[in-house]
């Protein structure tokens, strides 16, 4: 039984280095991102965190801005899941796999981004000895994450060994896990927004619409992901993925972004309106405070990029896949931004002392930042290129996966992926 | 570079001379890329970064009296391999009835900064860059909104008859938020109202000093650095030992000083008697005198915070008439000026509050 599982990861470990041209120049392009990301961070590791843009009065930038997206990111595997599982969407329930393995990578950039955050990650075991649970969010979030980064590898897990197995799965050992994960993916968010708005000391945080604006402009971001991804699996495999999944993702972004555009609203006319001190934070990051304005640009491309992705999915033209993924693109890019460099920065300017210190990453900061995703898009290629080949019956535990086989067609050899 | 590894299967491994080349040949490029992308790691000390002992040393509050002996004694033993001084380093506990407070005096505040740099002197601060815990902020009259202060106000003479000086540090809040959030319990309040931190136990996450509304607290970015000259080798392991890089710092109320009954080090350098502090458990004491009779206010009392730092307005002498403070200023060698006092040659001005922007 063990034996044979660990035949079954030698299988998916062998195919992950098999695959077309384009399978490995994306994969070389990522690995020497990844590998100057590490090289960057054995700098950092050395000389401290000075080699980054932080200071005292910005004590949190690129990393925990990256942080807060990409848990984003992990909770928007719901959105497949949901509508399979609770509205019971058949058609559908072969790509949920690919939307939880998504949350898989996703959780692990998300605490990759938490440890290059840390002073000190040589005493990360002292979160083990000391766990200042349940006081500080902090540990909730590790709970959270950890927690939910289980219940997706083990989802995927048993699905892809049962095929593997050429077995039906048994709903027992893996309905209650989906059930759980979706309340789960919400509380992920719940516990990233009580990290910031449960501080009194910085109002721009201190706001209890924080959470709902996460959830929404995550159930935007994540579902665009997922349909470049399904996109470039289509394109160059020959896994079969129906229309209707783009036309259920492309709704669920629409009302997400609304949503989410809906929420800003509430919250802008609160600071605007009441123009109390309040603003300050607010204010420096949609129109610039004392003459420093280092978000505006930011934050204005943010949101132009979501207003437009908005139109054009309320229009016919993004039934077509071309506007389609241009629209996910601009929804990617414009919560990365607003999620990031808009929520985070700006709750330090100024500071608690009224200083206004503004903050720019250093070269070295995007380096390992860079690096991170490179690897987190590095794990999503090869769990997307070792599952298509089982789900769709290629490898089997009685049929070793030949890539060079007659049978197989020279489209199947790639399971290139990613955005 | 391409690897083409044939699935095998039962009945062989397809592996031909040339792809057993090409795979070998793919694997020693990857080893040496991740040898070079490793490479900086070469320059670490592993002995002054990482030993046994401090891996393997307690929180502060599980040490026993013998692995504190056993902490103190490496701590020494690394004070004096880094800056040639055998430091005095001892663990200060809190005293029972002791409740300590501060009370300063925002109408004798001149604005010199002297308690600034008494603080960096005797808190073993990093000089390059500068760490202070004590902020002066120059406020205009009329309002208490700290944004309108200047931080960096740079005047050949202080005070400035139209500006307040309000100097912040942290507040020792009895509610703080700063302890609410740490992940792990690196930094906690002591009986005598301080709240300390474990240097060794901080994992530099830095939650806390987002957490903190007052900007009290300071991370060490950078491994810091002091002249062997200028180590205070009066050390407590709570407070003013030297720190490692990446871990957070703050104001402890001097602690190594004042649990053995003295004065904090601001307070001894404040040259206009600005500072009061004690033990708010002792009627007869001064603070507690100056909380029943003047008319104290904290800083930003809307955040909950409960701080144990007051600040009251004490106009009975107007600052250049005070007896009490022109002896003093005037046996510091500050030459009487318009509105205020002239610091003597050479002093003027002592430095700014942005040690710690300019990294």
């Amino acid at each position: 039984m063990i034996r044979e599982y660990l035949t079954f990861l030698y299988r998916c470990f062998r195919l992950s280095f098999v695959g077309t041209a384009g399978y490995y120049v994306w994969m070389f392009a990522l690995s020497v991102v990844a590998l100057l990301g590490l090289n960057a961070y054995c700098k950092q590791f050395v000389h401290g965190m000075g080699v980054t843009g932080m200071t005292d009065h910005v004590s949190w930038g690129l990393y925990i801005a990256n942080f807060a997206f990409f848990v984003g990111m992990a909770a928007a595997a719901a959105t497949l899941v949901i509508p399979v599982y609770i509205y019971r969407n058949r058609e559908l329930s072969h790509l949920v796999i690919f939307a939880q393995l998504l949350a898989v990578a996703t959780i692990i950039m998300s605490l990759l981004f938490v440890v290059v955050d840390l002073g000190r990650p040589d005493r990360f075991h002292h979160m083990m000895l000391r766990f200042n649970f349940p006081i500080s969010m902090l540990t909730w979030d590790v709970i959270s994450l950890n927690g939910y980064l289980l219940l997706n590898l083990h989802i995927c897990g048993y699905l892809i060994y049962a095929a593997y197995r050429r077995r039906e799965p048994t709903k027992l050992f893996y309905i209650p896990f989906v059930m759980i994960a979706i309340l789960w993916a919400f509380s992920t968010q719940l516990v990233e927004a009580f990290l910031y708005c449960g501080l009194g000391g910085r109002p721009f945080w201190n706001s209890a619409v924080i959470a709902p604006r996460l959830v929404a402009s995550a159930f935007a971001a994540g579902p665009s992901i997922l349909i470049i991804a399904l996109h470039v699996i289509s394109a160059t495999t020959d896994y079969h993925v129906p229309e209707k999944a783009f036309l259920t993702l492309r709704n669920i972004v629409r009302l997400a972004m609304a949503a989410s555009f809906f929420l800003l609203m509430s919250e802008l006319f609160t600071e605007f309106y009441t123009d109390s001190a309040h603003v300050a934070s607010a204010r420096y990051l949609f129109m610039g405070l004392d003459g420093r304005h280092g978000l505006v640009a930011w934050i204005w491309t943010a949101l132009s990029l979501n207003a437009i992705g908005l139109v054009i999915l309320f229009t016919p033209a993004s039934k077509s896949r071309g506007f389609l993924i241009a629209a996910a693109a601009m929804m990617i890019v414009g919560v990365w931004i607003e999620k990031g460099m808009g929520l985070v920065i700006p709750a330090f300017i100024p500071s608690p002392l009224g200083e206004i210190v503004e903050y720019t990453p250093t070269p070295n900061e995007w380096l390992v930042t860079a690096g991170i995703m490179a690897f987190g898009f590095l794990v999503f290629t090869i769990l997307v290129r070792v599952t298509i080949p089982v789900l769709s019956g290629k490898l089997a535990f009685d049929r070793p996966y030949d890539p060079t086989r007659a049978d197989a067609t020279p489209a199947t050899n790639s399971g290139a992926a990613g955005a | 570079m391409s690897i083409r590894i044939h699935e095998g299967n039962s009945a062989g491994v397809d592996v031909t001379r040339r792809s057993f080349l090409r795979t070998g040949a793919a694997v020693a490029g990857g080893m040496a890329a991740l040898a070079a992308a490793l490479s900086p790691l070469k320059e670490l000390n592993p002995e002054e970064e990482f030993s046994l002992e401090k891996f393997i040393q307690k929180h502060y509050k599980e040490m026993t009296p013998d692995d504190m002996k056993v902490a103190l004694e490496r701590i020494a033993g690394d004070v004096e391999r880094r800056y040639n001084v055998r430091p005095d380093v001892r663990d200060f506990r809190p005293r029972a009835g002791v409740e300590f407070v501060y009370a300063l005096n925002l109408s004798r505040c001149i604005g010199c900064r002297k308690c600034v740099h008494a603080c960096v002197a005797e808190n073993n601060q990093s000089r390059a860059p500068e760490i202070q815990y004590i902020r002066v902020i120059e406020m205009p009259r009329g309002t208490m909104d700290l944004e309108k202060g200047n931080h960096h106000y740079d005047r050949p003479s202080v005070p400035d008859a139209d500006h307040f000086y309000m100097p912040v540090q942290c507040h020792q809040c009895a509610n703080p938020p700063c302890v609410k959030v740490c992940p792990v319990e690196a930094t906690w309040q002591d009986d005598d109202g301080i709240t300390v931190i474990d240097y060794d136990w901080c994992i530099g996450c830095r939650y806390c000093e987002a957490a903190c509304p007052y900007w009290a607290r300071r991370f060490n970015f950078v491994k810091p650095e002091i002249p062997d000259a200028d180590i205070n080798k009066d050390m407590g392991y709570l407070s003013n030992r030297p720190r490692p890089k990446g871990v957070v710092e703050k104001c402890h109320f001097c602690l190594h000083r004042t649990r053995e009954g003295r004065q904090p080090a601001c307070l001894e350098a404040c040259p206009t008697g600005a500072r009061k502090f004690g033990n708010v458990l002792d009627p007869k004491s001064e603070v507690s005198q100056i909380l029943k009779t003047k008319r104290v206010f904290v800083l930003k009392e809307e955040v909950g915070t409960l701080p144990r730092f007051f600040y009251y307005f004490d106009e009975r002498y107007p600052r250049s008439l005070d007896p009490e403070a022109k002896e003093i200023a005037l046996s510091l060698g500050y030459a009487p000026s318009a509105g205020g006092w002239t610091p003597p040659p050479g002093e003027a001005p002592r430095g700014t509050n942005h040690g710690e922007v300019t990294r």
